[in-house]
């Protein structure tokens, strides 16, 4: 098994607020990472850490074999970072002034100076497997949040990245629509794409994830594969969270 | 209304049109084309805290938004030559209005590109594009349209305020009809005819501005809600 993405020692605080306290994490390729964890313990920062969306205070992130410095890393560096990876916003982000295929296409075509029909023809063919071909040319204020939200993972997919980060991409839907999401989240996994899913879905994560995060205040409190995190927690916080968890999704 | 009246309105109809066409229109679409350059990069300038640039462009802001047109174009036209630098008097106009126009537009566009969500941006830079390629294709569009109606009655205005090109010597609308006024002692009439003119043409702008807003709407534009 070969590693993609390895961090450590990752830090950051908020003025006065100390959100990341040093975390670290191994991830190979083909896995697909839940990390779970009560409100304000760091989960979405960490991740904006990691696609430099927000500069860590110190750390190092090594991806694909290069060596990054989590606070220092120059434009090009975080350019060429970004170039092999996708992230998956909770609230979407698609780009309001452009269609759902012209969203996908944007990375092909802008930043990869990939020729427009080709990026058309690709772009197209990743929403047909988001099940969005049919409305490629709408724009995303006609779309309802699960068709969005399938939009950004086709514009995420489109880009061949060698790891997905997704923030909580079913949290700001309708319970209804959340399905269609993660039915296409689990077709990405079973195909071998590497994934780091933050998210509140415990079937999911427990159905889908190799490994499982349960991060606290900042730290990693546990973690492990998918199954002994869930059923035979080391630690009792993890337990609780997960009890706790489970009870409200029925 | 007795019959010179309307003889002399027809009469000087289209001598004060002529120069509308010839000088007030040119001189406004030229002067808020370059304006709009102008204010997009100053606009741009202060979002990407550019550190020296940046405190350019504010203290351009400053000083324009701080002293009268007027006083502007007498600087540039009156002024200027006592420096060697002698410029005609229409390009000299297109140069004050563009760049008095430039200092108001930039905050316009600058307020508009805040109030597009952070993660356009954001999302444009996760996709692999630069910052300035995210900026143009992504958060400039939609500022423009938030700032669209806005911009365009700063070219309402713009219109108007081209008769103040008449003081630096530009035979524009408002000079021509001082001229005809002189030779025909009717001042009432003719200043009522030229100002019914200036109203004509903000008529059309302003049918012109709603058409547009409709177009935009229709090509999926949001205007966004900050
Ligand atoms: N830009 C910011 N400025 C100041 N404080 C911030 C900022 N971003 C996050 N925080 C704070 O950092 C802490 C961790 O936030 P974060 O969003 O990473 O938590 P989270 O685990 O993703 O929570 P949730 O499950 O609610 O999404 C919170 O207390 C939050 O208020
Ligand atoms: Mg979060």
């Amino acid at each position: 098994m070969t590693t993609i993405l390895k961090f450590n020692d990752i830090r950051k605080s908020f003025g006065e607020l100390d959100v990341l306290k040093g975390i670290g994490l191994e991830v190979n390729k083909g896995d697909v990472v839940a990390i779970l964890g009560p409100s304000g313990s760091g989960k979405t920062t960490l991740l904006r850490c990691l696609n430099f969306l927000e500069r860590a205070d110190s750390g190092s992130i090594v991806f694909d074999g290069v060596q990054y410095d989590a606070a220092k890393a120059t434009k090009k560096e975080i350019r060429a970072l970004r170039m092999k990876t996708a992230f998956v916003f909770q609230n979407y982000n698609l780009f309001a002034n452009k269609t759902a295929v012209e969203n996908v296409m944007e990375g092909l075509v802008t930043a990869r100076r990939v020729r427009k029909e080709e990026a058309k023809a690709k772009a197209l063919e990743t929403l047909e497997k988001v099940g969005m071909l049919d409305w490629a040319n709408h724009y995303p204020i006609q779309l309802s949040g699960g068709q969005q939200q399938r939009v950004a993972i086709a514009r995420a997919i489109a880009t061949n990245p060698d790891i997905i980060f997704f923030d909580e991409p079913t949290s700001a839907l309708d319970p209804e629509l959340t399905g269609e999401v993660l039915s296409v989240m689990k077709t990405l996994a079973q195909e071998g794409m590497t994934m780091l899913v933050v998210t509140h879905e415990m079937k999911f994560a427990r159905q889908v994830a190799t490994r499982t995060v349960f991060m606290e205040n900042g730290v990693i409190v546990e973690e492990g594969p998918t199954k002994e995190v869930f059923e035979h927690p080391r630690e009792k916080r993890t337990q609780e969270f997960i009890n706790r968890m489970e009870m409200d999704d029925f | 209304m007795d019959n010179s009246v309307v003889s002399l309105m027809l009469d000087s109809f289209w001598k004060i049109l002529k120069p509308g066409l010839q000088m007030t229109i040119p001189l406004t679409l030229l002067s808020f084309a370059f304006a709009l350059v102008i204010a997009t990069v100053t606009a741009l300038v202060q979002e990407a805290k550019i550190p020296v640039l940046r405190q350019l462009a504010r203290f351009y802001i400053w000083v324009i938004r701080g002293t009268p047109l007027l006083v502007q174009l007498f600087v540039v036209f009156y002024g200027l030559p006592s420096l060697g630098i002698l410029i005609e008097p229409f390009p000299a106009a297109v140069l004050v209005f563009s760049i008095n126009e430039g200092a108001y537009s930039a905050e316009t566009i600058r307020a508009a590109i805040e109030s597009v969500p952070r993660g356009q941006l954001e999302a444009g830079e996760c996709v692999g594009m630069s910052w300035l390629q995210t900026m143009w294709r992504i958060i400039l569009p939609q500022a423009l349209r938030t700032a669209f109606p806005t911009l365009f009655n700063s070219l309402i205005s713009m219109v108007k305020d081209t008769s103040l090109a008449a003081n630096i010597t530009v035979t524009e609308m408002f000079m021509q009809t001082q001229r005809i006024v002189a030779r025909t002692y009717e001042p009432l009439v003719l200043y009522i005819e030229v100002g019914i003119i200036y109203l004509l043409m903000c008529t059309i702008l302003t049918k012109v501005q709603a058409w547009g807003e409709k177009k935009l709407n229709a090509r999926g534009y949001q205007r966004s809600a900050a």
